[in-house]
């Protein structure tokens, strides 16, 4: 495995509804290396967060991984038993959610709730559970970690809740931490906060940290590589900055240029024309091309392979590459 | 400039022509919905309605045949049959007295079935004018109706009966209203709380700027909206009123002798059981198959309008 | 703390209201106690003399003062049919019906959250469809019919106990409780079956909440996540259900006494019914008053002590 601590290749994630079946995630590989701080950006339904899901194993029963293999620290987790599994989750790769209110058990302690993973995994005595809890709770960034034990989810914030879920997160020093959507449900202030608190974990643990959002200001923050995913497929994925600075991907750029700037004011929206399509409906082998203001009769026939921009730069798209003339997209 | 306008406006096309197919796709797809969903569970919705509508048909065929006929005089005393085991020519045996049980299990049927559909229909009756003028006009008169309401729900149903039974006498006509009291509460509830949710509704409002009176919006707007939920919880109340009518016969505190009925019959059985075990049976069986059968009709209802 | 003393003066004054709506009831709308006592031959003059001492001719609030103060000094009047102060009547036999009660009670509660939380687990097998089959017949056989099998089956044919002969648990304990756990089970059984169907939803709905995914996350066996995460939610939600079980054991107690011979105050209840015996089917309604009361304040207060969400946000 050398460096990465997570390499996923060609992982299908197939729903099975009413005796069809459906490919939310269509073959997509990526890497997670060790220490990195990896993003996912994508609108809503577009599988990143089935992804999430499909690596801690938290699929609800009638969707299911069909294809592929996922490494973690030099294990397929499509083969573990599931003690295995049981030891992975909370230990080695944690996850934290987008909706802390809902995600804590609302009648045990908080204190009590995130010392249930050192109880879990590796006999420790209360005295060492209670320690590691205040330190795990002190670094998540709450200020009186322990008032804050002893208290209950519904008394505090959504913000210290959402700590809260770190410090369950980061207590037992995992090797990699997914965050699904964790600034979703909170303000823009405690947002900044949260994903500062994700950065300096990463840097004083070596914690490798997946994150997830719709939001590519967020992904911009703190993660060195970002992977555009749209209707269960990467189209493209690099460098943060590269991928920012010189998007190729008609949908990529769509995505950046909907940002809202402050040198658009005055100036209509830009949005990209169309909706996401239902996991149901039929797709072209380039998902995006009915959408897609360069799309030609190419990408409605043949699968876009894999094309190699640059080091990092990987892109999945028809497109002539070398060309810098792209359409904008259209304007509401 | 030319070639984007094109791509353009054949994108749009293409993706007009991906979406059609899809919908076709998916509408086709639509068929075998209802085969699996039947497959899952096979007494839901349909086939429940069906179960109970034949078998609360049938006893409710013997109750209304037994007004014309019934194999054997229910009244008529023949101490030298008594206590026969059931047989070809009795059905469910004789009793004590040499009466064929199960001609008074027909007779028993009617009277308890006029009994229980009367008291539902009163108590219909008069919740949906409580539950609809509590609901409509809200303010103190609805809290205190609904508060009575609450203290009658709180108490053991069968002593608000026996309340009622030792006040007014017992009879076949007091029994009734002793009834009656005991399902207000829950069928008002029912019918206030669906008032509530149309009161504000936008065609209730509309009609109302147009000038509609209070009363016709209540019967001619809400009511129609509300008959489904209301229709399964009646069902399941005459259920209910069949259950309690036969535990106060039982008591001795309803229907009198010696008309039969359920209750009264299974207590005369109860008393002869150690030499006629199977006098118990008829009227017991019917009992518990009527109000499964009702039961079944209710649930069947309430999952098929309330999905 | 303020919580509870509010709670309780609403009870206290809903015993009060209660207590006047029972008296109205039993003294207003029945007619003529005198007559009623001394039947349709007495003279006028007899009839006269009974009013007198018995006190109807005195202003109805006056009458009501009496009650109320003789109750709370536990004089309940006089019955009419046995001739005896009616506490006398109740002696010995409050207690059979709450014994009785709390059998039925933990059995219900024994079997049912066990059962629905087993039923909970499995879908689409045929034990589920078994199961749905005999909790829908549970709740569907009638209290007095089950209470016939029971004695016919468990006494006549088996002679695991003698039907009719009741005795007190004073007298042979053994025997007592060998007698009372059938009408037990004959209350339990569907009350059983509306339990085990609430908890069955309530686990299965908790399953489905964001805070065990949360707990699979963290790598928490299916055993501990059952019992030590849902298991509480599920009950805090099916608590308020408790009254409504209680407010059950109580009703089917009054018929399966009577079925049984139990000497219980569900018996004299019916008995005093059937005689037209005022004074005390009053004393009975309030009694039953008083204790479905006394249980929906411990409910609430059950409420407040288990959840905290409740308890703290106050």
């Amino acid at each position: 495995m050398g460096e990465n601590i997570l390499e996923v290749k060609h992982m299908t994630v197939t729903l099975y509804e009413n005796g069809e079946e459906y490919k939310v995630v269509n073959r997509i590989s990526f890497t997670v290396g060790k220490g990195e701080i990896v993003g996912i950006v994508g609108e809503s339904g577009c599988g990143k967060s089935m992804t999430a899901l499909a690596l801690q194993d938290l699929l609800k029963n009638h969707i299911k991984v069909t294809e592929g293999s996922m490494m973690f620290d030099g294990r397929d987790l499509r083969k573990v038993t599931p003690a295995e599994r049981r030891q992975i989750n909370g230990k080695d790769m944690t996850m934290i959610f987008q909706e802390p209110m809902t995600s804590l058990n609302p009648l045990h302690r908080i204190g009590r709730q995130v010392g249930e993973v050192l109880q879990l995994h590796g006999s420790y005595s209360h005295a060492e559970i209670e320690k590691r809890t205040l330190e795990a709770l002190e670094m998540a960034g709450l200020p009186d970690p322990a008032k804050t034990m002893r208290m209950y989810p519904h008394e505090l914030s959504g913000g210290m809740r959402q700590r809260v879920m770190i410090a369950m997160g980061i207590i037992a020093s995992p090797k990699l931490l997914i965050a699904d959507e964790p600034t979703t449900a909170l303000d823009v202030t405690t947002q900044a906060h949260v994903l500062e608190l994700l950065q300096r974990i990463n840097q004083q643990t070596g914690t490798a940290v997946l994150l997830i959002s719709h939001d590519l200001g967020v992904i911009n923050k703190i993660c060195s590589r970002v992977l555009v995913m749209y209707a269960g497929k990467i189209v493209e994925q690099g460098r943060t900055e590269d991928i920012l600075r010189n998007p190729i991907h008609p949908y990529t750029r769509g995505l950046i240029a909907s940002i809202p700037t402050r040198r658009m004011k005055g100036a209509p929206l830009a949005s990209i024309p169309g909706r996401v399509p239902p996991v149901t409906e039929e797709k072209p082998p380039c998902p995006f091309a009915s959408r897609c203001d360069k799309a030609d009769k190419r990408c409605f026939t043949e699968y876009p392979g894999r094309k190699t921009i640059s080091d990092d730069h990987i892109l999945w798209c028809h497109i002539d590459k070398t060309s810098k003339k792209s359409g904008k997209p259209s304007k509401t | 400039m030319v070639n984007a306008v094109n791509s353009g406006v054949s994108g749009e096309l293409k993706r007009k022509k991906v979406e059609n197919a899809a919908e076709k796709a998916r509408r086709e797809k639509k068929g075998q919905k209802s085969k699996n969903a039947a497959e899952s569970s096979w007494v839901t919705g349909d086939a429940e309605l069906r179960i109970g509508f034949v078998v609360v048909g049938i006893i409710v065929a013997l109750g209304i045949l037994s007004i014309f006929y019934t194999p054997y005089d229910v009244y008529e005393m023949n101490t030298s049959i008594r206590s026969q085991a059931p047989s070809l020519t009795h059905f469910f045996g004789t009793d004590n007295f040499g009466r064929d049980v199960f001609s008074r299990a027909m007779v028993g049927a009617r009277f308890t079935l006029l009994v229980s559909v009367s008291t539902v229909f009163l108590a219909t009756v008069i919740s949906i004018v409580l539950g609809l003028v509590c609901g409509y006009a809200g303010g103190m008169l609805d809290e205190i109706v609904m508060r009575v309401i609450d203290a009658i729900n709180s108490f053991p149903s069968i002593l608000i009966a026996l309340v009622m039974v030792s006040i007014l006498n017992y009879g076949k006509l007091t029994i009734i209203p002793a009834l009656v009291i005991m399902f207000i509460p829950s069928f008002t509830r029912i019918v206030r709380t669906g008032t509530l949710q149309y009161k504000n509704a936008d065609f209730v409002l509309s009609n109302k700027v147009f000038g509609d009176s209070d009363v016709r919006i209540l019967f001619v707007h809400i009511l129609p909206n509300i008959y489904p939920l209301l229709l399964s919880s009646v069902v399941i109340g005459l259920s209910n009123a069949i259950l309690a009518e036969s535990s106060m016969s039982y008591l001795g505190l309803g229907i009198q002798p010696p008309i039969p009925s359920w209750g009264r019959m299974l207590k005369e059985a109860q008393d002869i059981i150690f030499s006629t075990p199977w006098a118990a049976l008829a009227p017991g069986l019917m009992i518990v198959v009527t109000i499964v059968g009702l039961n079944c009709i209710g649930e069947g209802i309430r999952k098929k309008y309330l999905s | 703390m303020r919580y509870f003393v509010k709670k309780f003066a609403i009870m206290l004054l809903t015993l009060f209201v209660i207590s006047i709506v029972t008296f109205w009831l039993f003294h207003i709308v029945p007619g003529d106690p005198a007559a009623m006592m001394l039947g349709t031959s007495a003279s006028q003059e007899q009839l006269e003399d009974l009013r007198e001492e018995l006190g109807l001719n005195r202003p109805l609030v006056e009458q009501y003062a009496d009650w109320v103060t003789g109750a709370v000094h536990g004089d309940f009047g006089k019955s009419i049919m046995y001739r005896k102060p009616v506490a006398i009547l109740l002696k010995g036999k409050l207690s059979v019906t709450l014994i009785l009660g709390a059998m039925s009670l933990a059995l219900v509660i024994l079997i049912g959250i066990p059962l629905g939380v087993f039923t909970a687990g499995r879908k689409h097998a045929i034990s589920e469809q078994l199961l749905n089959i005999i909790n829908i017949l549970g709740i569907s056989i009638p209290g007095f019919f089950l209470s016939i099998l029971l004695i016919w089956a468990f006494g006549l044919v088996l002679h695991w106990f003698t039907p009719g002969r009741f005795v007190t648990l004073a007298r042979n304990p053994a025997k007592f409780f060998r007698f009372m756990i059938f009408p037990a089970i004959a209350i339990a059984i569907p009350q059983t079956c509306v339990l085990s169907k609430y908890i069955r939803t309530a686990v299965i709905e908790e399953v489905r909440s964001d805070y065990v995914r949360t707990a699979r996350s963290k790598g928490s066996t299916k055993f501990r996540i059952m019992y030590v995460h849902v298991l509480k939610n599920a009950i805090i939600s099916v608590v308020p259900l408790i009254g409504m079980i209680v407010s059950g054991i109580f009703s089917g107690s009054i018929v399966i006494e009577q079925v049984f011979g139990i000497p219980g105050i569900g018996r004299l209840l019916i008995a005093s019914v059937t005689s037209r015996d005022y004074p005390t089917v009053q004393t009975l309604v309030m009694y039953i008053a008083i204790l479905i009361l006394v249980v929906n304040f411990i409910v609430d207060i059950l409420i407040q002590i288990l959840d905290p969400r409740i308890r703290i946000s106050r």
